[in-house]
């Protein structure tokens, strides 16, 4: 648009264009109030809005939006998961985030690259192997490859590992992506801000008022909401809001933590991970490679970074590129994964009539944001949970029907 | 590098130590419902506060118990099970 262009280079006043409204007060009362402002919960409002038309709803976040685990994360987007209903349920979240940037008007770097998850052992190919068939099964593009194959598409790896990890073969999923996480927090922000739900940052829940088992309202640092409908979607904080119901979940919390270098010409296309070598590492469209590993082994609430981590990592990293050792690492941080027993999440109703859980994205969380937006407002909406996220429900663990997942971990846990 | 106390063999690198998780007593089985049996078996208590937990020292195979503050992550006190007054 030249002309504007033209303007705004005359014009002595440029101000940086708002993404959402600077409320002052939340209303005494809305229809849904969602605590968190991270992808998850702004999705939710997005599709409430987009999907039900329900606009009466306030975004409750304590710090700023996006800076939870959707502003720490990794951002790798696949869905080469083991169990049908998880690739079923991933497949449908890379749909949406193929066309998400045109949909928010908002460029989110999305970026496919392939994704290669290595194997060191023959129970890894095995692993490898049986992920291959499901992910064919629903129709999802992954294959077995050997090391030539991984040769090609990155010659600069150490297919020896430095003689310590030789790799055999690797589970190739072609729709593997990474995107601009802060970028999806904010282009669901605009979107939900634009069709009338209110965002408020800096605004904590701090109670939950339940009576005769129904939610009537939140006590938030800025005074009573009045609601009959309530969504966590918080991560990291999930214990700490469900215990304000009273409601028992198997969710425990570890850090788990990342760190990127200083920024270098393109030469790593693919996405990387070694299950063995606890690596997973792609570069971004700034030129750092991003890098994460393992969780932390024990339950810490804290988003504190260590100096254990990094040098593990970098050893590892090593193994795979002995040319990185004198690539400097810029900034290493944490983030507190909300994990459960089968490495698949929590979503839908609760016992708690109008209140609902978005939780259980323990490491996993960010490539499930849009299609988790969408069905959680199709269960706040009608009140009753899609089939698509029915294998998730919280009463899965007293049906003894866990949905087990932790096969397709990134890296092992 | 953090530390942690092993009752038997001091003060060592935290590497060296498995968390085994929170302590928690377990229902009668004979006598809890199927949904009572599940909650234990799968629900934990997630919040941050200060847990009663057990941990293992590794090289040498000795499980005991630390409290300790899954907030701050500052460790009151370990001891071996069963010797919680004497420590
Ligand atoms: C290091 C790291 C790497 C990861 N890598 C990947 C990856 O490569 N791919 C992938 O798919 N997933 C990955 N994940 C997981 C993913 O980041 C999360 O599962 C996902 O971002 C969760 O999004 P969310 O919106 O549910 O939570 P969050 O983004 O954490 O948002 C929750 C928000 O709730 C707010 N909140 C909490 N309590 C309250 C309260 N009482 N009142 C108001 N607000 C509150 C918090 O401040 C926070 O902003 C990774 C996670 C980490 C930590």
């Amino acid at each position: 648009m030249p002309l504007r262009l033209l303007k705004f280079a005359f014009s002595k006043n440029h101000p940086a264009p708002r993404f959402f409204r600077a409320l002052e007060q939340p209303k005494k009362s809305y229809d849904v109030v969602i605590i968190g402002g991270g992808g998850h919960g702004l999705a939710a409002a997005y599709y409430l809005a987009k999907d039900h038309g329900i606009t009466n709803v306030a975004v409750l976040e304590r710090g700023y939006i996006g800076g939870g685990n959707t502003g720490r994360n990794t951002t790798i987007v696949r869905s080469n998961y083991l169990t049908p209903e998880g690739v079923n349920f991933y497949d449908a979240s890379v749909k949406i985030y193929e066309g998400l940037s045109e949909e928010l008007d908002l460029n989110l770097f999305y970026s496919n690259r392939g994704h290669f998850t290595l194997a060191h052992t023959e129970s890894a190919m095995r692993t490898m192997r049986w992920r291959a068939e499901v992910n064919k099964h629903v129709g999802v593009e992954s294959r077995v490859v050997g090391p030539d194959e991984i040769a090609k598409a990155c010659p600069q790896l150490d297919l020896s590992c430095s003689g310590h990890a030789p790799i055999l073969g690797a589970l190739y999923h072609a729709p593997g992506s990474i995107a601009r996480h802060d970028g999806v927090a904010w282009g669901y922000a605009r979107g939900a801000d634009r069709q009338g739900a209110e965002i408020f940052q800096n605004t904590e829940v701090t109670g939950i008022d339940v009576q005769s088992g129904k939610v009537a309202g939140v006590h938030t640092s800025r005074g009573y909401i009045a609601t009959k409908k309530v969504l966590s979607a918080v991560a990291g904080f999930t214990p700490r809001v469900t215990k304000m119901v009273d409601l028992d979940t198997p969710i425990v919390i570890h850090p788990l933590q990342a760190c990127v270098t200083e920024p270098m010409k393109p030469w790593l296309n693919s996405i990387l991970v070694s299950g063995s070598l606890h690596v997973y590492v792609s570069q971004s469209s700034r030129g750092e490679l991003v890098m994460g590993s393992s969780l932390d082994p024990y339950e810490v609430h804290s988003t504190r970074s260590s100096l254990d981590f990094v040098e593990g990592l970098t050893s590892h990293m090593l193994d795979m590129f002995p040319f990185l050792s004198n690539v400097k690492i810029v900034r290493q941080w944490a983030g507190m994964a909300d994990m459960t027993p089968d490495f698949a999440p929590i979503m839908g109703k609760t016992p708690v009539e109008g209140f609902y859980l978005d939780a259980g994205w323990g490491t996993w969380g960010f490539k499930a944001t849009p299609i988790s937006g969408k069905t959680m407002a199709e269960t706040i909406a009608n009140d009753r949970a899609p089939e698509m996220i029915h294998s998730f429900r919280l009463s899965r663990f007293e049906d003894y029907e866990l949905t087990g997942e932790k096969g397709a971990a990134s890296v092992g846990h | 590098m953090k530390l942690l106390h092993c009752p038997m063999n001091g003060t060592r690198p935290i590497s060296e130590f498995v968390f085994g998780g929170e302590f928690r007593d377990m229902p009668d089985p004979e006598a809890s419902t199927d949904k009572e049996w599940a909650a234990y078996v799968h629900n934990r208590n997630g919040a941050p506060g200060l847990k009663k937990e057990w941990w293992y020292h590794g090289p040498s195979g000795t499980w005991f118990i630390a409290e300790r503050n899954t907030l701050t992550e500052e460790v009151l006190r370990t001891y071996l099970f069963g010797q919680e007054t004497a420590a």
